[in-house]
């Protein structure tokens, strides 16, 4: 495996129910995902892109072939080690933001670093430069209830880039946001992009895909295309993110 | 080009920088060549005059040309018009059909194929209204070129299914 290749699956697969009623959700997929690429996966509802996503970031288990993280193999580790090394190196972005109703927004942010180990100040520091980095600095004392949708979607990516994670797997990130709420989310993602961050991105949004250098057409478990949209960014990754 | 003489008589120059304020990034192709043919065309046909005046020494260019009664009668039978570009979509459709019914392509690959170049186009259109600096008034167009491009990709959705189902049914 080369060095650059952050995500790497091959022959993976996961199956759900089983004789008539049997669902191959993801089929024998290779994929390789190199650092600093940013990869938008579309296609229709069940044709296997969310479970895709959850198994290249070790939230659910193939039933099938192998995938590797920066390295490590997931399908055979233990559920400790997968939880630290997903805690490590990805950074997770859900549709329905999924942040703590009762934490403002810094503290929602920091919860990351301070549950990696990181030093309450340390953590305090990351998570409100961070929020700089979104654009809301003026929001860090706010709670998600006196947040708009694409506020709070920001605030998740903040928390999702919190430890400095290798790559950020994003499921339907524009899912739940109106268009101007997605227009914010768009242009982070394009500064991600530039930045050098590696992302994989499962999404409806066509807005969203075209960001993306390369983007996977699934149909029915497996990939009907894989096409180039633009070259990666190659160089060191920017250091304006981190 | 006459309705942006309508405000008031200009040079070429100038009028170029108006065109290109308003389109935005769209408009950087724009090149003087054509500014100019496109005027001698219109005095031609009497919609613009010209007159001499002087110049200065980094301004060559000493021609105003300001628009004749004719030039503003096209310019308001112009605002008035209703016409609209159709977007060609038969074509495409008519490919699809030839391709499944004679055997000729995959008609699912033809539309991934297509999907591939309008989202190249649409991460372009989408690039530049991203951008900051662009003036809100030149981002609307950039917006209408990206609502275009995105209404493509829905029909182009809508094809996939109707011959990713169409491909199922024959081989079964």
């Amino acid at each position: 495996m080369t060095e650059s290749a952050l995500v790497r699956a091959r022959g993976l697969t996961r199956r759900y129910g089983r004789g008539g009623g049997l669902v191959r959700a993801v089929d024998e997929i290779d994929l390789t995902v190199p650092a600093g690429q940013t990869l938008a996966v579309m296609g229709p509802s069940g044709c296997g892109k969310s479970t895709l996503l959850h198994l290249l970031g070790g939230l659910q288990r193939p039933t099938g072939g192998r995938v590797w993280l920066a390295g490590h193999r997931l399908d055979t580790m233990s559920e400790r080690a997968l939880a630290r090394l997903r805690r490590d190196t990805v950074g997770f972005v859900f549709q329905s933001f999924h942040l703590m109703d009762e934490l403002t927004a810094v503290e929602n942010v920091e919860l990351a670093g301070l549950l990696a180990g990181h030093s309450p100040r340390r953590a305090r520091r990351r998570a409100l430069h961070l929020l700089d980095r979104v654009g809301l600095a003026e929001r860090a004392g706010h709670l998600p209830a006196a947040l708009s949708g694409g506020q709070r979607q920001r605030v998740a990516i903040a928390r999702a880039l919190c430890n400095e994670p290798l790559v950020v797997l994003a499921d339907e990130p524009t899912g739940n946001l109106d268009s101007a709420a997605t227009l914010e989310v768009l242009r982070l993602f394009e500064d991600l992009r530039t930045a050098g961050q590696t992302l994989v991105v499962v999404t409806h949004d066509t807005r969203i895909a075209a960001v993306a250098d390369r983007l996977i057409t699934m149909r029915d478990g497996a990939f009907a295309d894989d096409s180039r949209l633009a070259t990666a960014v190659t160089g060191p990754v920017g250091d304006g993110w981190r | 080009m006459l309705a942006m003489l309508a405000k008031e008589p200009a040079h070429g120059y100038e009028l170029r920088g108006r065109l290109r304020a308003a389109l935005g990034p769209l408009g950087e192709a724009m090149n003087a060549g054509q500014i100019y043919v496109t005027l001698t065309r219109l005095a031609k046909a009497g919609a613009v005059t010209s007159e001499r005046v002087d110049g200065s020494p980094d301004r060559p260019d000493r021609r105003v040309y300001a628009l004749t009664p004719a030039g503003q009668e096209r310019v308001t039978a112009w605002l008035a018009e209703v016409s609209w570009p159709k977007p060609d979509l038969a074509e495409f459709h008519l490919k699809l059909v030839a391709a499944a019914t004679a055997g000729l392509a995959d008609p699912v690959a033809l539309v991934d194929a297509q999907r591939r170049e309008v989202l190249r186009r649409l991460r372009e259109a989408q690039r530049a209204a991203l951008d900051r600096a662009v003036d809100p008034v030149a981002g609307l167009l950039l917006e209408g070129v990206v609502l275009r491009l995105r209404a493509d990709l829905d029909w182009l959705e809508a094809c996939e299914r109707m011959w990713t189902e169409h491909g199922r049914t024959v081989r079964s």
